[in-house]
């Protein structure tokens, strides 16, 4: 534990790439089993100890700390873990104990339940410095936030036994924690894992941002960037001879369970990689067409799904691309001979649960930014561009596809409230709720809030905004701040839709700081009606 | 008719007033009459008619402002008639070196004004001084139950220890430049490290005016007069904070990134400076410090000037102490 706990101080501490590596890499080897492998899954989020959350832990600390002491703690470091960890009392007779390994840290944590682990959870607090109960309780309540994400993990672990990172992705999402087979292949000199009859995840294929390039039609093909979850749809058949079908989110997350429909409507084995979208009319048109990203919320993030939801929202997929097709693995193939596989194989595939992401033809690409201009009224996206001649490569190669975004829309907000960030914008005042005014600013309307944002401003301008929330504070609830209404943003955002959670009555779907309007009057921003009439619902 | 007790000292946002004196502690506009308690630049401010500090002070606020024009010393321990019957004097505050606590008597009430203090020691300044009073005005720069200073001879070890572990880099050890840089350099030759210490050129004068003040330094030399970049590796540089990630430090080998600030306890504190060594070494007091100061002067009333007054009003509460936040602007977090 000490190890691992010195590994994730270091790994904060570290801003260079290379160095995290360094350390990662140095770690796995000199660790013992099964030790390195439970710290392989902390480091790639693939630890869940449902009975400890932050919750606990901050009972935990009440128990002990005066909570407005703790509040203010809190507020200050901006994060639990942490707080928790500085502010626990250090027992006062501590009687020397051998140290604590990694396995036998997880153990204890996976026997704890919901009503022992108050109970337990001290005693290991007690057993470890301020540095080791920092770890623990990263560990027990996931994720690390050690500037690690799971890609660059996987990468130490390839430069640290000397394997391929890609051949590691594959084996991946098919093993479990503590990787023992993984270990025992990469480190261990044994044979590689055999996953042939597992319908497991593929690593996507991802896209950079075309920013203000032009690119050959000739070369690329362009399709819409349809606006609901990318999905890889799996079968595969195991060994008693039967197939199996998974669906997977982007991130590799096991989805099945939140779209039943879709687990035995693929008559083949394959792995298919789509747009997830419920049926309406919003994107694509009437007929055979699909609801706004809104309608597909309701169905995410469900672990049980209801006769109603699957009659109300019923789920297909709009396929992109094929990596595997009945045992053919495809993804060295280029593009367009993918292409002419998938189209091959639609007919085959049923028309209730699939359709094809239809390619947007253009006679050059001014004519291709003209159609991609008029896709606001379809609720859509934007475009990809691929590379015809390109393979299926996990991750984002540049040059090969490209993701261009319909520019956003713009509305101007006041600024009405702030709250503190958290992790590496701790103490600065960086979430800004904004809002609009809800008739003539100057015959005495009144401002609603319309959205929230943390993000589109440099550092510079962070400080600059952290300095005005504190300069025209009017009232203080806890972590958040009401400020003066004085501050106009110009906010960007991608759509929005009606809602009744907010006073307004809208949404906006990814809002983001265009500009900070320091310049510009209050009573100058836009109005709610102005707003609602974007709403495309 | 008897004035109400205290009502002769009055805080105001820009500086703690006192009123039959016509005089201003550590105010942040100019005034006639300003009472400073150190050099640091928040509580040191130009401008004001007559200054009145320990000499040290004086001496870091000329070099600052280039003048000591209406300069007028005090030493430790002399109590000055400041007129309308209030008596100040200057004690040692252990904060950096010149730094004072301000004890003012009127009409038989004794309040002091801490300025920044801490209780740890320093051998580049006088200790903190114990003084009873009845209004204890105290500083909250790190007034939550999380800020623990740790004994800095570990600290200073630990920056030790990174020199032998990255024999061909260089580490940049950013430190205030006033106090702390002198401090951490005092330190390292109390432990034992008698090489060259190489100084950012911000650094020179302040260190200077510190040996002239008796404190002993050893060997520094400017990064602009090393010989060459190689010359660097395995050398200890210090840097103001804001040149840690200018590009001032471009010409150092590899240099591993270290802060000496007591804001380096929390983690990301440091990840936000790009901090890859957090030294947690501080010259303010740290809530034990805080806390057990308020305890051993035992005041009447205490009143919390700058900082998490929250926190600190929140444990005066809790112990059955009475005290109030005063709404002062203009002192900063400053990079300690």
């Amino acid at each position: 534990m000490e190890e691992f706990a010195a590994l994730l101080d270091a790994l904060v501490y570290t801003t260079s790439r290379n160095r995290k590596l360094a350390l990662i890499a140095a770690y796995l080897r000199q660790a013992p089993d099964p030790d390195r492998g439970w710290a392989l899954a902390a480091l790639t989020d693939g630890l869940d100890f449902p009975a400890v959350k932050s919750a606990t832990i901050r009972g935990l600390m009440m128990e002990r700390v005066d909570p407005v002491l703790w509040a203010l703690s809190r507020d200050f470091v901006g994060d639990t873990a942490e707080t928790a960890s500085l502010l626990w009392p250090e027992p006062q007779d501590a009687q020397p104990q051998p140290p604590l390994s990694l396995v036998a840290v997880v153990e204890r944590l996976s026997a704890l339940t919901r009503t022992s682990a108050p109970r337990e959870l001290p005693a290991l607090f007690d057993r470890l410095d301020a540095r080791g109960r920092y770890a623990l309780i990263k560990l027990a309540t996931g994720g690390m936030r050690v500037g690690v994400s799971a890609r660059l993990a996987k990468t130490a672990f390839a430069q640290a036994f000397g394997v391929a990172v890609e051949e590691v992705e594959e084996y991946w999402h098919a093993l479990a924690p503590p990787y023992a087979e993984l270990f025992a292949w990469a480190a261990g000199g044994g044979p590689a894992p055999d996953l042939a009859h597992t319908p497991r995840f593929r690593p996507f294929m991802l896209a950079h941002p075309l920013e203000d390039g032009v690119v050959d039609l000739a070369d690329y093909a362009a399709e819409w960037k349809w606006d609901g979850i990318r999905v890889q749809l799996v079968r595969a058949t195991n060994h008693e001879g039967r197939g199996e079908t998974r669906v997977y989110s982007r991130s590799g997350d096991d989805i099945s369970a939140t779209f039943p429909e879709l687990l035995d409507v693929l008559p083949m084995d394959a792995v298919l990689d789509g747009e997830l979208l419920v049926r309406g009319s919003a994107q694509g048109g009437e007929a055979g067409g699909a609801a706004s990203f809104n309608a597909l919320q309701q169905r995410l993030g469900r672990k049980t799904v209801s006769k109603a939801m699957l009659r109300d929202y019923p789920a297909f997929v709009r396929l992109y691309d094929v990596l595997l097709l009945e045992g053919e693995d495809w993804r060295e193939a280029p593009w367009k001979s993918r292409r002419a596989t998938l189209e091959a194989v639609m007919p085959l595939l049923p028309a209730s649960h699939f359709d094809l992401s239809q390619l947007v033809e253009a006679e050059n690409f001014e004519a291709l930014a003209r159609i991609r201009d008029s896709a606001r009224d379809e609720a859509i996206e934007g475009l990809m561009l691929k590379h015809r001649d390109s393979p299926y490569i996990a991750g984002r190669k540049v040059a090969l596809w490209y993701k261009w975004k319909r520019d956003p829309l713009l509305v101007d907000c006041v600024v009405m409230y702030a709250q503190r960030g958290s992790g590496k914008r701790s103490s600065f005042y960086s979430d800004y709720t904004f809002g609009c005014w809800d008739g003539d600013p100057d015959a005495g309307a009144e401002l609603l809030p319309v959205g929230k944002a943390y993000s589109g401003f440099t550092d510079e301008e962070l400080k600059k905004l952290d300095r005005f929330v504190r300069q025209n504070t009017l009232n203080k609830f806890g972590p958040v701040r009401e400020v003066a209404r004085s501050l106009v943003f110009e906010v960007a955002f991608d759509s929005v839709h009606a809602s009744k959670r907010h006073k307004s009555g809208l949404a906006m779907r990814f809002p983001r700081i265009h500009r900070i309007r320091w310049d510009k009057p209050a009573h100058e921003a836009d109005r709610i009606a102005s707003l609602r009439a974007l709403i495309k619902d | 008719m008897t004035a109400p007790p205290f009502s002769w000292i009055r805080p105001e946002p820009w500086g703690i007033h006192i009123v039959p004196a016509d005089a201003w502690v550590d105010p942040s506009r100019p005034v006639p009459r300003a009472l400073v308690t150190h050099g640091h630049a928040d509580h040191a401010r130009g401008g004001h008619g007559i200054t009145i500090a320990t000499p040290a002070t004086l001496a870091i606020m000329e070099l600052r402002y280039q003048t000591r024009e209406g300069a007028s010393p005090a030493e430790y321990g002399e109590s000055l008639d400041i007129g309308g019957g209030v008596t100040a004097t200057w004690l040692p505050a252990g904060h950096v070196l010149g730094s004072a606590q301000i004890l003012l008597e009127h009409a038989g009430e004794r309040v002091i004004i801490t300025g920044d203090y801490k209780r740890a020691p320093d051998p580049t300044c006088e200790a903190f001084a114990v003084t009873p009073c009845d209004i204890f005005i105290t500083e909250a720069t790190f007034g939550l139950p999380l800020f623990t200073h740790p004994p800095i001879g570990e600290e200073i070890a630990k920056l030790l220890d990174a020199r032998v572990e990255n024999p061909d880099s260089c580490i940049l050890v950013g430190a205030y430049a006033l106090g702390k840089a002198q401090r951490v350099i005092a330190e390292l030759r109390a432990a034992g490290h008698t090489e060259t210490i190489w100084l950012h050129g911000a650094m020179e004068a302040m260190c200077r005016l510190y040996e002239e003040h008796g404190v002993v330094l050893g060997d520094l030399r400017l990064v602009s007069d090393a010989p060459s970049k190689d010359a660097m590796r395995g050398q200890i540089v210090v840097a103001p904070p804001s040149a840690l990630n200018d590009r001032w430090s471009r010409r150092l080998p590899e240099p591993v990134t270290a802060m000496a600030s007591g804001w380096m306890r929390v983690r990301q504190r440091a990840r936000q400076r790009g901090v890859e060594l957090p030294l947690v070494i501080s010259d303010h007091a740290d809530w034990g410090e805080l806390t057990r100061t308020i305890g051993e002067v035992n005041p009447a009333e205490t009143w919390i000037t700058h900082g998490r007054e929250e926190a600190l009003l929140r444990w005066c509460e809790l112990n059955q102490r009475r005290a109030r936040a005063l709404a002062l602007v203009g002192y900063e977090d400053e990079d300690d």
